[in-house]
């Protein structure tokens, strides 16, 4: 099934919480896996019976669109059978726990459950409490490594590896789960992240994670393989973080003019939705560099691949999913 | 109470007289006596060789949650709790529901205290309600027992309202007990602002919070003339301005809990909300400068802030858990550690857990002098056990130190003359 060359390896998470928890080898084999996956969605007929009788569950306690549907075209797409909970992160005001959510779910035997919460750390929550594989698809300003491995695979698709590639993350760090994780996994798997913004969003010691801090955001464009910007919430600027949108854009909003210091095959990236006009112009957002519209495909691609993954596609995991 | 108990070959450690040495206690109708006056008919004799014999230990930093909370620990859970863990004493903080911030609550606090295995000493609240806008009633408070004032849990944010507070309770000769947070720093942050927040995607909480509020009690400690006490200290650079201060002759004193110098923010992976505090856990330099200030003299005192809460208030997500651990029965273990690792001495430690506060509360207590109130902490250094929460006396179970291979405990605890916990 996969392109894996090391006849030995064996994927072993049950739960995926972080890129932090998975070794080169893991995103190798997850990354082949999905792209063994990416050709069914280019099929008449979509679908494969792969996980037919699973019963996957999307517990989504943050309102999400993109995320969501994908990881349900995900799983529809090898038979399983999906159903959304939408649920409100103030049910603990209300006298239900998040571990009382997850056990009357568990209750119900679920195979998977995919969950998005807006407190970090809420997957390794709901895991200590129901046996059904956790994958976290975003949790807090913590991690959203579904999204840092389609993003990991649609630079690879275009660059045909990660090793050595300078990829330059502009915006909002701090509170960025994407971020996070794109900067864990690209580093990890050799490429050199450098990141910019107002230091207003920029994380105390993320350069322990491995990235460059650059002070501008020409420094980290330049000579870049792959500019990513990340969405502004917009309210942020109530928040005292920065003093406007229009501020925001002129000084950190990457333009045409900006791209030109890049590589000259650079590729421009976002998770989405894109505030045109201040992450990204709209002649980058809708031009010739930008991926955008690859990301959201892989994004079907690497879901399949985790479902299949966790649910035991390959035998012998130990149950853990440590992030340590 | 009657009686008469002989503690034999023990080493006495009292720093209030400069002793340390092997040799008998005696008490004798609850008081410390060499040697007892009456022919004893019944002698109660304890051989405690190898184990030290000290002032009974009193934690000037604690919550009892009674009245309101009594589902997390109530007076008589905690009082049990405190006399396993060889407290003869404890002072509670006012952070009750409702708030002691009258002379009833702390007359009701020292009512259910009577029968219980440790005294409690009430401190009241420096606003009504804790919340930080009008002085609360401290003089009523004094009279009804209470001993020193402070919005624990919270901090006065308005330093004019602290200001006349320290000079307010001045008049009343009580102390001003500060906790330092500086909340619109420390907002929304549920751990210590660093590596592994950013890594947890957590919240994170600067220093910065903790020591801009302790400067502010030192400027208007200086100002006022008043003593104040500075709760729960976590952070170097706290502890360069109390420091500094003490040596301007400022009227300043400080405690710090067993966890700040136990502990850092590592503890906090994996989402684990028995390491979630306030102030937050913080780095190995803040560590090991606690430890420097322990043993300078920085530090005045080893309080718990024990801190009980229920699984219900621990087992939820990292940002929404409440903050705070039980310390009672773990603190004097992990401060007999220091003392093995050479960081303090064996003298010193007893004088942070016991002489210390009953000075800074300026309570009775404290020391083994003849003719005093036999209040007495006897501690087996070497006794090793594992410390499981399920065994605890307190009735809330959030300790990060679930489950620790510990060194050393008080194996008896005797309160005025009557044991009140007894492991020998």
């Amino acid at each position: 099934m996969t392109e894996n060359s090391e006849q030995d390896y064996q994927f072993r998470h049950k739960n995926i919480f972080g890129i932090e928890q998975l070794s080169v080898a893991d995103i190798s084999h997850i990354l082949a896996t999905a792209r063994s996956f990416r050709e069914i969605s280019g099929r008449p007929i979509k679908k494969v019976p792969t996980l037919r009788g699973k019963t996957i569950v999307n517990l989504f306690f943050e309102p999400s669109t993109r995320t969501r549907l994908s990881f349900e075209i995900a799983a529809k797409r090898m038979s399983a059978d999906t159903f959304n909970i939408a649920a409100s992160t103030s049910s603990a005001t209300k006298g239900e726990t998040l571990v009382d959510t997850a056990k009357n779910i568990e209750a119900m035997s679920p195979d998977v459950i995919i969950v998005r919460h807006s407190s970090s750390g809420a997957p390794q929550l709901l895991a200590k409490h129901i046996n059904a594989a956790v994958i976290n698809a975003g949790d807090g300003a913590h991690e959203h490594p579904s999204q840092g491995l389609l993003d990991m695979m649609t630079v690879m698709e275009h660059k045909g590896h990660l090793a050595g590639l300078k990829i330059a993350i502009v915006g909002d760090i701090a509170h960025s789960r994407v971020a996070i994780s794109d900067i864990i996994g690209f580093t990890k798997m050799g490429a050199n992240v450098s990141v910019a913004g107002p230091q207003t969003f920029m994380p105390s010691h993320i350069s322990l994670l491995g990235a460059k801090v650059c002070s501008s955001v020409k420094e980290a464009v330049s000579g870049a393989d792959v500019v990513m910007a990340l969405r502004i919430q917009l309210e942020r600027q109530n928040d005292s973080l920065i003093p406007s949108l229009r501020e925001y854009s002129q000084f950190f909003g990457i333009n045409r003019k900006l791209l030109e210091l890049a590589k000259e095959d650079v590729i421009v990236m976002h998770p989405g939705p894109v505030n045109r006009g201040v992450e990204l112009s709209p002649d980058v957002a809708d031009g010739g560099k930008s991926v955008i519209l690859d990301q959201v495909a892989n994004g079907v691609a690497v879901r399949m691949a985790l479902l299949y993954l966790v649910l035991g596609g390959n035998k012998g995991g130990d149950g853990q999913g440590e992030i340590r | 109470m009657n009686g008469i108990i002989q503690l034999k070959n023990g080493r006495i450690i009292d720093p209030t007289q400069k002793r340390d040495e092997i040799a008998d206690l005696w008490i004798e109708n609850g008081i410390i006596v060499n040697p007892p006056k009456t022919p004893a008919t019944a002698i109660e004799v304890h051989d405690v060789k190898g184990c030290w014999v000290v002032p009974g230990l009193i934690d000037l930093h604690v919550h009892l949650r009674e009245p309101g909370e009594e589902y997390k620990e109530t007076i008589e859970t905690g009082c049990r709790a405190a006399a396993a863990g060889g407290f003869t004493a404890v002072a509670c903080m006012p952070n009750t529901k409702p708030v002691n911030d009258n002379g009833a609550i702390t007359r009701f606090i020292l009512e259910k205290a009577a029968s219980c295995a440790a005294r409690v000493y009430p401190v009241g609240a420096i606003s009504q309600e804790s919340n930080g806008e009008k002085l609360a009633a401290h003089g009523e408070m004094k009279a009804a027992g209470a001993v020193a004032l402070t919005d624990d849990g919270r901090p006065v944010l308005d330093s004019r309202l602290m200001r006349r507070a320290m000079e307010y309770a001045s008049s009343h000769e009580m102390l001003i007990m500060s906790h330092a947070e500086e909340v619109s720093l420390s907002r929304g942050g549920c751990m210590h602002e660093g590596e592994i927040s950013t890594r947890l995607g957590l919240r994170g909480i600067p220093a910065a919070a903790e020591s801009i509020m302790v400067y502010r009690e030192i400027a208007l400690a200086e100002l006022t003339g008043a003593r104040v006490h500075i709760s729960h200290v976590s952070s170097e650079q706290s502890l360069a301005l109390i420091r500094n201060a003490k040596a301007r002759g400022v009227k300043v004193t400080a405690e710090t809990a067993p966890h700040y110098f136990t502990l850092t923010e590592r503890a906090v992976l994996g989402y684990n909300t028995h390491a979630k505090m306030s102030p937050p856990l913080r780095t190995e330099k803040d560590l090991q400068a606690i430890r420097t200030a322990l043993r300078d003299g920085t530090l005045d005192a080893i309080a718990t802030d024990h801190a009980p809460h229920s699984i219900l208030q621990k087992e939820v997500e990292f940002n929404l858990a409440a903050n705070g651990i039980v310390g009672l029965e773990t603190s004097l273990p992990l401060g007999l550690a220091l003392v093995r690792e050479g960081v303090i001495g064996a003298d010193r430690l007893i004088e942070l857990m016991s002489c210390a506060p009953a000075a800074i509360l300026g309570v009775a207590g404290g020391t083994l002098r003849v003719g005093g109130t036999a209040d007495v902490t006897v501690i087996d250094p070497q006794k090793r056990f594992t410390f499981s929460t399920e065994k605890t006396f307190s009735l809330s179970k959030n300790s990060p130190f679930d489950g620790w291979d510990l060194q050393g405990k008080a194996v008896l605890t005797i309160l005025a003359g009557r044991i009140t916990y007894c492991d020998i």
